[in-house]
């Protein structure tokens, strides 16, 4: 039974795949990007690769359509029709997919018991993880104690993507309304109350039901960081988590009142605050004598009591690390314009008026929905002329 | 004794729940347009997924039987309230209802804005009683 | 086969058969409202396989795992929901 399940969500994954490469629209791509993360966190499931599906699962859940849909917004939505095959770059793709393929002839078969990794690895790690780290997912000891420079080292990698966001992105920002008057808030208007939160306005369920899940799903995520040491999950998996709930408030309250809360200027201190937690763990653990990231040291009478707590701190500055860096790239991708289209804040008004006039109905609304910054342009245009003729 | 009685009515949900998820599956390939799918999806997330998971919890020890109603509590909010809004945005941008004439399904010309804006501003502040209306 | 194997077995295939019609959805489109419906309920088979698998196996703590679709899911569909209506995150809506 376990068998057919992996083989049908292989075929699944297959298959998504192949529709995926096919697709020209990349918003309907982005979609199908969502159900083959979901196939995968399902394969690893079954495979009993728990940690990883959680990851997946953390992962793909939220924050990478968010990530994927924020790009698009800020380019085109539908890939450019290349009219001719470009050779060479056919002759890359085919050799290095040769390539790959002649290498996996080299793998061990699923479950091969004679397997490298079956071998001496992880056997030391069976026999001895118990009485040397003593937690249940040894996962957790692996990654955090005894492979933790290389953890540290994923952790710059994440440290390092969002710096990189920063400086690529990050100098538009200035061309936003400072912190603390957020248009569309503050806006001083004779319009009645109701109108000052349009977006507040348009989906009142929405905005309820996020109030209502907000506090779950930052619950779970300390619940998933504290927990890792017993189960599945741990701090890359509680960082995500915890974004997510700050993408889920600055999708449904708007981005901006997400940067007036959390201002990027102070999530870019919290970044660094991970990565040297990291660090310094390990640096403290030279400093009482021993290794880097060797966290015996600590209790030097009960070294598993030891390795407890260094994984504890290093897991905190895994989350913390990842928690920043997530939201800051949404909130650097959210509230930069996009460059392609002039820059004009529509008025809430008439973009209800357009969505809702009756000449703008569409038979196939496929390209409609996909509005690109120079169609939202155009069509904010005419539905201020719309909106000039009928008396208010 | 107890148990076997437990797990004959758990699998019952389970069985349930998971033909009423091939149901709305089949809903969702077979209807004729974009609204009557919302409801084949509906019937997998509400009744399919509700069953299952209580069916589940027949099976489960006390944690994982409360995980699993936490599970469940959180997928009837979540999911109805992506179809609904996934409805409603498909309505205002013009989405068409099959065997409708065109003319029908075309959303009425809106309101006059001061009553749109009074039924809407109702339902927000009912939505939140801390927000000044 | 116990009664519980072999129910899990029969929901695990309902949900994949279900997973199949999804993605048949999914890359039919023909609307895109289509295709985010069929996320929408790719992800709740998810978190299905998963709850069953985990009794399947007798594991029951990848419950863990399910809980973060059934939080975090619809947060991807509402990110979807506010592109197509607005084109970008940016304006204020």
């Amino acid at each position: 039974m376990e068998t057919a399940i992996t083989v049908v969500l292989f075929v699944l994954l297959l298959a998504t795949a192949i529709i995926l490469g096919r697709q020209r629209n990349l918003f309907a791509a982005s979609m199908l990007t969502g159900i083959f993360s979901l196939v995968s966190a399902g394969l690893f499931t079954v495979m009993e690769a728990v940690d990883v599906a959680f990851t997946e699962a953390a992962v793909g859940a939220g924050i990478s359509t968010v990530l994927m849909l924020a790009t698009l917004s800020l380019t085109e939505d539908v890939e450019a029709r290349e009219k001719k095959i470009s050779w060479p770059a056919l002759a890359v793709v085919v050799l290095t997919g040769g390539a790959l393929i002649y290498g996996t002839l080299d793998m061990p078969n699923f479950g091969d018991p004679h397997a490298v990794v079956h071998g001496e690895i992880a056997r030391y790690y069976i026999d001895r993880s118990w009485d040397e780290i003593g937690l249940p997912n040894m996962v957790t000891s692996i990654l955090a104690s005894y492979r933790g420079s290389d953890t540290f080292g994923e952790l710059g990698v994440v440290f390092v993507a969002g710096t990189s966001v920063l400086l690529l992105l990050g100098g538009r920002r200035s061309e936003l309304p400072a912190s603390g008057e957020s248009p569309g808030h503050e806006r001083p208007s004779s319009r009645p109350p109701g109108k000052r939160h349009a977006h507040v306005r348009e989906m009142p369920v929405v905005r309820t039901v996020a109030k209502v899940m907000l506090p779950y799903i930052v619950l779970f995520a300390f619940y998933v960081q504290a927990h890792g040491d017993f189960g599945p999950g741990g701090g890359f998996q509680a960082g995500v988590i915890l974004a997510t709930a700050f993408i889920l408030f600055g999708l449904v309250f708007g981005p901006q009142e997400l940067v007036r809360h959390v201002p990027p200027e102070r999530l870019e201190r919290i970044m660094a605050v991970g990565l040297m937690i990291y660090g310094g763990v390990g640096v403290v653990a030279m400093l009482l004598g021993g290794q880097f990231l060797a966290y015996g040291v600590f209790t030097p009478s009960h070294p598993s009591h030891g390795h407890h707590y260094g994984i504890f701190m290093v897991e905190l500055g895994v989350g913390i690390t990842v928690s920043a860096v997530m939201i800051i790239i949404y909130a650097t991708f959210a509230t930069r314009r996009p460059s392609l289209a002039p820059q004009v804040v529509l008025d809430a008004e008439d973009r209800c008026e357009t969505e809702v006039s009756a000449d703008d109905v569409p038979l196939v609304p496929e390209e409609r929905a996909l509005r690109s910054g120079a169609d939202l342009l155009a069509e904010g245009a005419a539905g201020t002329d719309a909106a000039s003729e009928v008396p208010s | 004794m107890i148990t076997d009685v437990l797990h004959v009515i758990g699998a019952f949900f389970v069985v349930v729940g998971a033909l009423f998820c091939v149901i709305g599956g089949i809903g969702v390939i077979r209807l004729p347009d974009f609204y009557s799918r919302c409801h084949g999806s509906g019937i997998t997330d509400s009744a399919g997924a509700g069953a299952l998971l209580l069916g589940l919890m027949f099976f489960a020890p006390p944690l994982v039987a409360f995980k699993l109603l936490a599970l469940v509590a959180f997928l009837w909010v979540s999911s109805t309230v992506s179809t609904h809004s996934l409805a409603k945005a498909a309505y205002s941008q013009g989405v068409r209802i099959e065997n409708v004439p065109r003319k029908d399904w075309t959303i009425a010309p809106p309101p006059p804005p001061a009553a749109e804006d009074a039924v809407l501003a109702d339902a927000a502040s009912a939505a939140d009683p801390e927000e000044p209306a | 086969m116990t009664l519980t194997a072999a129910v899990m077995s029969f929901a695990a295939v309902a949900i994949l058969v279900t997973m199949v019609m999804a993605l048949f959805r999914a890359a039919r489109g023909p609307t895109t409202y289509d295709r985010i419906l069929a996320l929408n309920l790719f992800g709740t088979q998810t978190v299905l396989l998963i709850a069953v698998t985990g009794f399947l196996y007798e594991r029951p703590e990848w419950m863990d795992l399910a809980m973060v679709y059934g939080l975090c899911n619809f947060v991807g569909v509402l990110a979807v929901l506010r592109f197509s209506k607005y084109g970008s995150f940016m304006e204020d809506p």
